[in-house]
């Protein structure tokens, strides 16, 4: 099976939700952490990342700051800031809303007309 | 969002600290890589490259982040702009071409656009100018007495009228040096001054810049004399003196006192009398001798806010009944309702005439801009031609085509800017001369200046030619097949061939714009010939004048018994023979006289002389000029005569005599009938008098070069009474050289003369021609640059023809043609183009001829003369372009043309 090619958009809500479950991380931990959890689906170019970056902390939903590594090496270090949680927590709201719409649209059946007024209440 | 723009902002000026910052910390990343990949057992090698491979390239990254960090966009217009400055400093020939034609356009645009918008576009100097207007009888015949009101006339319009703030006005009579100042000891100081009625400044907004300006009492009957300053007279004569409020200096034998000094932005003759200067103002005194003057005054009112012209029209409508010439004088009451009170916008009166001269003018550099764009969008497709390998290896190198048209529209816009610079200091120099040109009659000139809108404008032509001319070159580069061009072996090829065609093309508009300017040129050039040579009833030529002071007596006859006034006209009259004697034994001097008034001046009429007898008609038409002359003065004038001229011996009790003008002669002969239609020897009677006609002058242009010579009547100074007195002589020896004698003779007979010029009459005629004049020979002007640009085009195009085509022509002479063969084809190539672009262009002329057809004088709008010219001149010009690179392509080395390439 061929990697997943990456939305438009999805990589900052990818890059926050890490930062807010891992804490402080410099770029590479932050990609390499994205890859583990996609289970090594999605087509991450590396480089990316730091387009990303830069436009989240330009926005202030991040912060960074020069910091030491584990084995003693001199990276910068991504953190989210409370900005960037609020942002997290709006997108990611978003996210589910579509994810759920997609869903109930892609299990449409031939002739279930009902689908419209399944529920009134947003999804 | 607000935050991420200025965070975008700061990213781009902290472009080198970032890219460091991103650099090491694209290097941690790739460490931190190579290092997870060891730990799982991969070689070094192949640990970096896996390593370098999921970074998706170390560049690339770097690009995307530069993406969304900063301002890519000005990156891009900033690597364009040093790029154009390279490509532009590597041809510098071509670069200063382009610049300076671009500025010699601009420059020519923005004077024009500063003299339209000063005298067209721009509200007149006073506040609220709009509601300013200019109240005067349609123009009639009888000059200045019918263009003005009497004092009387004044009280009453401003009583019955309702739509004024208020009305003013000045007195029209006023002539040049009519002041004399003396200050110590020395000869008087002449200079000129205008009687204004004393609200005069109030109703047109002006503030003093010094002291105050006039009061009503300053005005009334033996109110103690006082003076308002110009600035420039203030500066001149008494070197700015800040203590000047309050002094009293002898003006006209009476202690003046100057009240008040005038702001500099305020000047009566640039408004009010184009071309001439006023230096000093002084109040009226309506209820003193002005009131026995009869028509004097020339009305200017300010409307009340929110009326319109049409209404103020209706308003003088209903006026004009109530309006007495004299109020002493019943029957004279409801004179002006015939003339009639008609209110215009002061605007118009100022110089909406103009307007069709300023509008010919503004198209005139329209068309020298599109000539000028024209030409640099021909250099610039040259160029782009040689460039075009250039551009399709960027376009092949990834560059997107709107980033090619991008980079020569950068390019555009870099010539437009540094040629609208250039132009705009040209056209700083342009307005800075005419600024200063006094002399020409024409209003405003004096307040001419680059200002805010200039600069306006002169950005809009900049941006808008550089899309002209570049947008063009752009299209047809990024348009075409770029692949193509990397094939394009260069000579011969297609692509060549439809940029010749498009070049072509070029040429021929450009041509055919300079027709059209030509054509116009040639038609104002021939009318103002034509003016030059009117006869105007004198001879200008080595004709001379100078104001005579008369001293001693009054000058206008107050004496009030007839016995008086005969006893002050003798006097006069043993002066001025004196005077005329004198003069006349001046070496060079043939002959001397002396009038009140001279023609192109000022004038005045005092009714219409009727042949007695005969039954004067209902509508009678306006009356005729009046001069009062002594014997000598139509000769020394050069106006020729039938009959007898005054002599001295037509005594104030002797028979009335006059002399009448050739078209007033023939008006009254088709009511008298005279026999053989010849009035000399027949008597016209004016009010009570009989006066004997003793001889028909030729007819003067006494107001106008142009216009219909009117009517004119001369008396004798020996019998009637003068207003002042202007010295005329006819002298063989240029002004330099007379002007000190005529004046030390003046001297010697009257101490206090003033120290007066000594003027051509030709002066006089110059200044009436100056608007004229001004205009055609800034048509001239731009339609000789407009040949120029051409010729410039022409040969351009030519010129790259011929070197495009070095091997044909060198194969064709290797073969055998002559080199006479190969100059005429190259000549009969560009004649070709040229006759093409007059045929276009003679057709587009008989169109706009129309439009200036209004402006000619004497000269059809299809003037033959002019189209021929206009032809050969063209021909002429393409000829020229065309020879020197006929020569060249004549001069070719077949052999070094075959190895060429």
């Amino acid at each position: 099976m061929s990697k997943l090619d990456l939305l438009q958009g999805t990589l900052d809500l990818m890059v926050l939700k890490t930062l807010a479950a891992m804490g402080s991380l410099h770029g590479y931990g932050i990609a390499r952490r994205i890859e583990q959890v996609s289970g090594d689906q999605v087509l991450l170019n590396q480089g990316t990342i730091y387009a990303s970056l830069v436009r989240l902390e330009q926005r202030g939903w991040i912060a960074s700051s020069w910091g030491l590594s584990g084995n003693n090496r001199k990276a910068k270090f991504y953190s989210i800031t409370r900005g960037g949680r609020r942002q997290l927590a709006e997108d990611a709201r978003y996210w589910e809303r579509v994810s759920g719409v997609m869903e109930r649209v892609l299990r449409m059946q031939p002739g279930t007309a009902e689908l419209a007024d399944e529920d009134g209440e947003p999804a | 969002m607000n935050w991420r723009a200025a965070r975008r902002v700061a990213a781009f000026f902290g472009k080198r600290r970032l890219d460091r910052e991103l650099e090491d910390e694209l290097a941690a990343h790739v460490e931190f890589a190579i290092e997870e990949n060891l730990e799982r057992g991969l070689p070094w090698h192949e640990a970096r490259r896996v390593a370098l491979a999921s970074m998706g390239g170390l560049e690339q990254a770097k690009d995307r982040h530069r993406q969304a960090r900063g301002l890519m966009r000005l990156d891009i217009l900033l690597q364009d702009l040093k790029y154009t400055f390279r490509t532009l400093g590597r041809d510098p020939g071509f670069t200063a071409v382009a610049i300076l034609i671009l500025a010699l356009g601009v420059g020519a645009n923005i004077a024009v656009f500063s003299v339209v918008d000063t005298l067209m576009l721009r509200p007149l100097p006073f506040p609220n100018a709009q509601e300013l207007v200019w109240i005067a009888p349609p123009p009639q015949k009888c000059g200045l007495s019918c263009a003005t009101y009497s004092t009387d006339a004044y009280d009453e319009f401003r009583t019955y009228s309702h739509s004024y703030q208020d009305v003013t006005g000045y007195f029209s009579y006023s002539s040049p040096e009519n002041l004399n100042l003396f200050a110590g000891n020395g000869a008087p100081i002449p200079a000129t001054g205008i009687d204004v009625i004393a609200n005069f400044f109030n109703v047109l907004g002006v503030q003093p810049a010094m002291g105050r300006l006039f009061r009503p009492a300053d005005a009334l009957d033996g109110a103690a004399p006082v003076i308002v300053l110009s600035n420039p007279w203030w500066r001149r004569q008494f070197h700015a003196d800040p203590q000047i409020i309050g002094k009293a200096f002898d003006i006209n034998g009476r202690q003046t006192t100057v009240v008040g000094v005038l702001p500099a932005s305020f000047d009566f003759g640039a408004v009010f009398s184009p071309g001439s200067k006023v230096d000093a103002i002084t109040p009226l005194d309506l209820y003193g001798p002005p009131r026995g003057w009869g028509n004097i005054i020339t009305f200017i009112g300010r409307m009340k806010p929110g009326v319109t012209l049409a209404q103020a029209r209706d308003d003088a409508r209903s006026a004009a009944p109530h309006l007495c010439w004299n109020n002493r004088n019943p029957q004279t009451c409801g004179s002006y309702v015939k003339a009639g009170i008609v209110p215009d916008a002061l605007k118009e009166y100022v110089s909406g005439r103009l307007r069709r001269s300023l509008i010919v003018l503004w198209s005139a550099v329209g068309l020298i801009l599109l000539i000028a764009c024209v030409n640099l969008s021909n250099l610039l497709l040259a160029r782009a031609m040689a460039r075009s390998k250039e551009f399709a290896m960027r376009a092949t190198l990834g560059a997107s085509r709107s980033r090619i048209v991008g980079q020569l529209l950068t390019e555009s816009l870099i010539l437009s800017a540094a040629g609208s610079l250039l132009g705009l200091a040209l056209a700083y120099f342009l307005i800075f001369w005419l600024a200063h040109q006094g002399a020409i009659a024409l209003p405003l000139l004096g307040d001419l200046r680059i200002d805010r809108a200039a600069l306006a404008w002169t950005f809009l032509i900049a941006v808008g030619t550089a899309f002209l001319f570049g947008i063009f070159p752009g299209l047809r580069m990024a348009g075409g097949q770029l692949a193509e061009a990397l094939k394009d072996s260069g000579a011969g090829a297609g692509q060549s061939r439809r940029h010749e065609r498009v070049r072509s093309v070029l040429v021929v508009t450009e041509v055919a714009l300079a027709c059209v300017l030509l054509v116009g040129a040639g038609l104002l050039l021939r009318s103002f010939l034509r003016v030059l040579n009117i006869d105007l009833g004198f001879q200008p030529e080595r004709g001379y004048a100078m104001r005579v002071d008369v001293p001693n007596f009054p000058v206008d006859g107050n004496a009030n018994t007839p016995q008086a006034r005969q006893a002050v006209t003798r006097e006069r009259t043993a002066f001025f023979q004196q005077v005329i004697a004198r003069v006349t034994q001046l070496p060079g001097v043939q002959a001397a006289g002396i009038s009140d008034y001279l023609p192109l001046g000022q004038n005045r009429a005092w009714g219409t002389p009727w042949p007695k007898g005969v039954k004067q008609p209902d509508a009678l038409a306006t009356g005729p000029l009046v001069y009062v002359v002594t014997p000598g003065y139509l000769r020394a004038m050069g106006t020729p005569l039938r009959g007898r001229d005054f002599s001295w011996d037509d005594g104030p009790t002797g028979q009335n005599v006059i002399i009448i003008s050739q078209a007033y002669a023939q008006f009254l002969a088709a009511y008298a009938h005279w026999p053989n239609e010849d009035p000399v020897g027949h008597t016209l009677s004016s009010g009570d008098q009989d006066l004997t006609i003793i001889g028909v002058a030729a007819n003067v242009h006494e107001e106008t070069t142009e216009g219909d010579a009117g009517w004119q009547i001369y008396y004798p100074q020996t019998q009637a009474s003068p207003t002042g007195a202007q010295l005329v002589l006819r002298s063989t020896l240029p002004a330099s050289t007379g002007a000190n004698a005529v004046l030390q003779t003046l001297r010697t007979l009257n101490p206090s003369q003033t120290a007066s010029e000594l003027r051509p009459i030709q002066s006089f005629v110059d200044h009436a021609n100056s608007p004229r004049r001004f205009f055609m020979f800034l048509v001239v002007a731009f339609a000789a640059l407009g040949l120029l640009l051409a010729a410039l085009g022409i040969y351009g195009v030519i010129s790259y023809s011929v070197t495009r085509r070095t091997q044909e022509i060198g194969i064709r002479m290797a073969l055998g043609a002559t080199i006479g063969r190969v100059q005429w084809q190259v000549l009969a190539g560009t004649v070709r183009l040229a006759l093409m672009g007059i045929a276009l262009g003679a057709v587009a002329s008989l169109a706009a001829a129309r439009l200036i057809a209004s402006l000619l004088y004497a000269t059809s709008p299809w003037d033959l003369p002019t189209y021929l010219g206009m032809v050969a001149a063209l021909l002429a010009v393409a000829v020229g372009s065309g020879y020197l690179p006929a020569r060249r392509a004549s001069r070719t080395n077949p052999m070094v043309a075959l190895r060429a390439n």
